[in-house]
């Protein structure tokens, strides 16, 4: 059958638009850009996050973390976190290049050795700190990383959304797909269910307390990350959102690293 | 002779027969729907109650950390060489299939080891082996190396020789559902053939906690399947034999079947997990059940073959019958209802269930057995003369030689009792399950070959926040970890000192001098999170360090060491902590193991508690039901002689005690006080009823009871010896200890007991023979 055909016979009997032609995949992948596309242009920003971390006895703790962002034309962004508390690592910061394609570069400027270390792992897809968090949850998502396949639209909190899984590119990646629901008004990610290697659900990201920036960019307050295999969970919250504070590319080397504050 | 209730209860059976066998049939019916809610239970914790120290213990080390259940392969190279391309290359293999298991969480091999280096102000963090089937002999070398080199590897994941290497599959069952343990198991075991068939030489042997749990699972049904069927045929020979009755052996079997379906039924209906333990339960009750029927039969046919009439002869053996079989019965009940004392759950729950059928047995041998009897067409040969015996002839021989049989009975009794000094507690956790079952081979020959099973688990405290970087806190770690490498027993030691060291050499150019803790605090925290951040996923460090770096497990694996060993182990741990770290540190071990070797000692402590309840409530029994405190006192003689008996036989012969055996005195009590309720009831009714003399009311009690008691007894020590052909160690021991108990019940029944009471009794007829008859009444 030829495809023009195939199209019309679909629209005959399934009472379809003709715009539901496009594959799955491509409705996915069109999304990914879309949300890409209002993401872009905020240039720099700095935030501070605070991690709680808690594991199934109970038990707390807690890490401070100030980030600074660049953005990078045709690649992933640039970014440093410079860790406060806990205070055995004060001072340490990490220098991070995402990538559209390949492995991140990543360096460690640690203050007690008062030395800066490269990361080189090829497999970085371990906990964040001891979080729930992995270093591919938190990194920059840029749209090359995933592949993407639309399942359906639904509501999550009375907010009409798009469902669709996206596979990791990445091939240390823990992960086999996620599915995430983001909200068709503002593209917003609201939830996401990790899948592990043996494709079961391991994790979820509930994000909240959205928060306009700018007039354009919307970021939650609130990531929490539940592992429902461990019953562990790490609540990211994000605060001091400041743009356009004047970060260039020079901020971001190794030896910027050594002089962040 | 005045009316007996139990006379017209006999006749008002015989009336209403049809309409005892209907209702008979629908209550099973009902309490038997309930059985399909029985399952077996698949998880090593059913042991334990809630409140178990031990357990709460572990939970709260594994809710620290990560849970560490694990299935372990091992995998061993035909040609005894693991660091070749063709081996490693299925150990790559098997490693990257393993994270498909259901619920594992953390996969860990020689491949998969993350192997850390410095490459100027690099910190290399990978796999120690990447696509072996392209690595050159000059690498392989280098990987066997690092690997020998690695206390996180060695006697854990690789021997010395390296001849046999490990895959740990770490797994993380959610426990909702009953079928998770089997499904991992069967997946594994699929992993198994289809790596040895892609690989034809190497050869895979599976074990680990998981399998341990599944096997308790197989254990369990694989007794049902075999044991119940056999104890069935010994039940239906030795009936067929004795009773020479067709229609009251298939009446019997039918009473058997429904004390178990009611059992078993209500077991389902009130939720219970079946356990290699309680599935036990069919099998005793098999046994006590026959024993109401027998006696029944018994009084039956004799009176029959002396000429009554089929339903004089019903309503003659329910008059006779009915009260012991009542209380031998109830004593039987109360002897496994006090397992309700038990630390263990599967013992309150065999207790309970076996409760429940022993009582069933009796409403259905009372009512559904006369009943079928009056329906049934019985013909028996009438014997015209009562010629003697064997059993009569017994009698006499007891009452002949009763000064030399009592005091020999009194040496053997006080011999035999100066031997349970000698038994030890102590048993083998991994002997649990005996080689019938593939478990029990291949975690032999990986304990003998690779790695040990057992473990100790440690949650070793800084005190503060941040503060296992605290160089005194590492050093302390370091010291408890050399001290423990160096304990008779201990195979493999994994503690974070060993990674911190690596890094700090790392840190220095791979200089081998820095293999040494760090001496700042600040310094080991940023090592630890620069490498946390070079980790893959599975691999972090969450498992060995607390959310709030307080803390660090540290983990001793054993090689086959017994519960004492380990208690002893354990003992010296805590002295070792106490005079050498800081308080902070202070931490007791946790790990399956502690909690098996604790079990035994918790449970005979508590048991101690239900025997003396069991006892003291017997004894009351008896003496309301035999009217008379002295022959209530005595009764208590016969019953506690066959204790002291058994375990010094135990300990002359075996000396160590085990979890099962804790619960035999009360369950071995509860069933040889029948005997002595049989005997001393007919003894009474000698006396009292017919008048007779002491001498003659022996011999009334063998004539009447002895070759039922003789017969039960024998039925008793068959079904107790089939629980001794289980695959699982506790059913063993509990199967020997309680056949044990029963052989001397008898003996003491029929050689002390007798003895006994004529030496009491003519001493009582030397002094007070007025006062004889008041003391009967």
């Amino acid at each position: 059958m030829k495809p023009v055909i195939r199209i019309l016979f679909l629209a005959l009997f399934f009472n379809a638009p003709l715009a539901s032609a496009e594959t799955a995949e491509d409705k996915g992948l069109a999304i990914a850009k879309e949300d890409d596309r209002r993401d872009n242009g905020f240039h720099d920003f700095t935030a501070n996050m605070v991690m709680v971390l808690k594991n199934r006895q109970g038990e707390t703790s807690t890490r401070h973390i100030r980030n600074k962002t660049l953005e990078v034309d045709g690649d992933g962004d640039k970014s440093i976190s410079i860790f406060d508390r806990p205070r055995d690592v004060k001072g340490t910061a990490l220098l991070n290049f995402t990538h559209k394609v390949g492995t991140d570069d990543q360096w460690l400027y640690l203050p007690a050795l008062k030395r800066v270390k490269r990361i080189s792992s090829s497999n970085k897809s371990g906990s964040f700190m001891g979080s729930e968090f992995a270093y591919e949850d938190v990194t920059s998502q840029e749209v090359e990383k995933y592949t993407y396949k639309w399942l359906r639209d639904e509501n999550l909190d009375a907010k009409k959304c798009f469902v669709f899984e996206r596979y990791p590119v990445y091939k240390s990646s823990g992960y086999t797909r996620q599915v995430v629901w983001m909200d068709q008004a503002e593209y917003k990610i609201l939830k996401i269910d990790y899948y592990d290697r043996k494709n079961t659900l391991l994790k979820t990201l509930t994000q909240s307390d959205f928060h306009q920036y700018l007039d354009a960019y919307w970021y939650p307050e609130n990531m929490h990350m539940v592992n429902h295999q461990t019953g562990k969970s790490t609540l990211l919250t994000w605060s001091d959102y400041k743009f356009n504070t004047g970060l260039s590319n020079k901020n971001f080397n190794k030896n910027s690293l050594k002089r962040a504050r | 002779m005045k009316t007996n209730p139990s006379n017209s209860f006999g006749s008002w059976v015989i009336r209403f027969r049809w309409a005892i066998i209907l209702t008979t049939l629908l209550l099973v019916f009902a309490a038997a729907s309930g059985a399909r809610f029985l399952g077996f239970s698949t998880d090593y914790r059913v042991f334990f109650s809630k409140d178990n120290p031990q357990l709460l213990a572990f939970e709260t080390l594994q809710n620290t950390y990560t849970k560490n259940d694990n299935v372990l392969f091992a995998v061993e190279p035909k040609d005894g060489k693991v660091f070749s391309r063709q081996t490693l290359a299925a150990i790559e293999d098997i490693t990257q299939a393993a994270w498909k298991i259901p619920h594992s969480i953390r996969v860990d091999s020689v491949t998969n080891f993350q192997y850390t280096w410095s490459e100027e102000d690099d910190l290399v963090v990978q796999d120690l082996v990447e696509n072996a089937s392209g690595l050159t002999d000059a690498q392989l070398n280098t990987i066997q190396a690092v690997a020998l080199a690695e206390p996180l590897l060695l006697d854990r994941l690789i021997t010395l020789k390296a001849n046999i290497t490990g895959i740990n599959v770490t797994i993380n069952r959610p426990q909702k559902t009953n079928t998770e343990t089997p499904e991992i198991v069967a997946f594994a075991r699929a992993m198994k053939d289809r790596f040895e068939k892609k690989y034809p030489d190497i050869k895979i042997y599976l074990t680990g906690v998981v399998f341990m749990d599944n096997t308790f699972n197989e254990a369990g049904e694989g007794d049902m399947k075999t044991l119940i069927p056999l104890m069935y045929a010994i039940v239906l020979i030795i009936m067929a034999l004795s009773l020479r009755t067709f229609w009251g052996t298939f009446t019997t079997i039918l009473i058997m079947a429904f004390s178990i379906l009611t059992a078993m039924g209500l077991a389902g209906w009130s939720g219970i997990l079946l356990t290699p333990i309680s599935a036990n339960a069919p099998t005793i009750i098999l046994t006590l059940a026959v024993a109401d029927s027998i006696h029944i039969l018994v009084t039956l046919f004799y009176e029959m073959r002396h000429g009554k009439s089929k339903y004089e002869a019903i309503q003659e053996s329910l008059r006779v019958n009915h009260q012991p079989v009542f209380i031998t019965s109830l004593t039987t009940a109360i002897g496994f209802l006090s397992l309700n004392f038990s630390d263990s759950p599967p013992f309150r729950d065999l207790g309970n269930m076996v409760a429940v059928g022993v009582m069933a047995a009796y409403v259905y041998s009372v009512f559904f057995l006369p009943a079928m009897m009056s329906i049934l067409p019985l013909r028996v040969k009438t014997i015209s003369t009562s010629k003697n015996g064997l059993i009569e002839r017994f009698g006499d021989w007891v009452i002949f030689h009763r000064k030399l049989i009592y005091w020999s009975m009194i040496f053997i009794i006080i011999a035999l009792s100066t031997q349970i000094p000698r038994i030890i507690i102590d048993e083998k956790f991994n002997e649990y399950f005996d080689s019938r079952y593939p478990f029990r081979g291949d975690n032999d020959y990986v304990e003998a070959n690779l790695t040990g099973f057992e473990s100790i688990e440690y949650s070793l405290g800084a005190g503060e926040s941040g503060g296992i970087g605290n160089p005194q806190y590492l050093k302390k770690l370091d010291e408890f970890s050399d001290w423990y490498r160096q304990q008779p027993g201990v195979m493999y030691v994994q503690t974070l000192t060993d990674t911190m060291k690596r890094l700090n050499k790392n840190m220095h150019g791979d200089d081998e001098s820095y293999y040494r803790l760090p001496n700042e605090r600040d310094l080991s925290a940023q090592y630890l999170l620069l490498y946390e951040l070079s980790l893959p996923f599975g691999l972090d460090l969450n498992n060995q360090i607390n959310i709030d770096k307080s803390s660090t497990r540290f983990t001793a694996i054993l090689e086959s060491v017994s519960t004492r060993h380990i208690l002893d182990l354990e003992k010296n741990a805590q002295k070792w902590l106490k005079e050498n770290a800081p308080p902070e540190m202070a931490s007791h071990g946790a790990s399956p193991l502690i909690m098996f070797s604790h079990i035994a000692q918790r449970n005979i402590d508590s048991m101690m508690g239900g025997t003396a309840v069991a006892l003291l409530l017997i004894s009351a029994i008896l003496i309301v039901v035999l009217r008379s405190f002295k022959l209530g006192a005595i009764s208590t003689v016969p019953n506690l002689v066959p204790m002291f008996m058994n375990f010094g036989i135990w300990g002359f012969w075996v000396g160590e005690i085990g979890l099962a055996v804790s619960v035999v005195a009360p369950v071995a009590l509860g069933i040889i006080v029948d005997d002595t309720v049989h005997f001393l009831s007919k003894f009474r009714r000698a006396r009292v009823e017919l008048g007779k003399s002491t001498e003659e009311a022996v011999r009334y009690s063998f004539h009447t009871v002895g070759t039922a008691l003789f017969l039960t007894s024998l039925i008793l020590v068959c079904g107790f010896l089939v629980l001794t052909f289980s695959g699982f160690r506790m059913n063993v021991q509990l199967g020997f200890m309680t056949a044990i108990s029963i052989i001397c019940a008898l003996l003491a029944d029929f050689l002390f007991l007798p003895t006994l009471l004529m030496k009491l009794d003519s001493a009582t007829t030397q002094n007070q023979s007025n006062l004889e008859k008041e003391v009967y009444q």
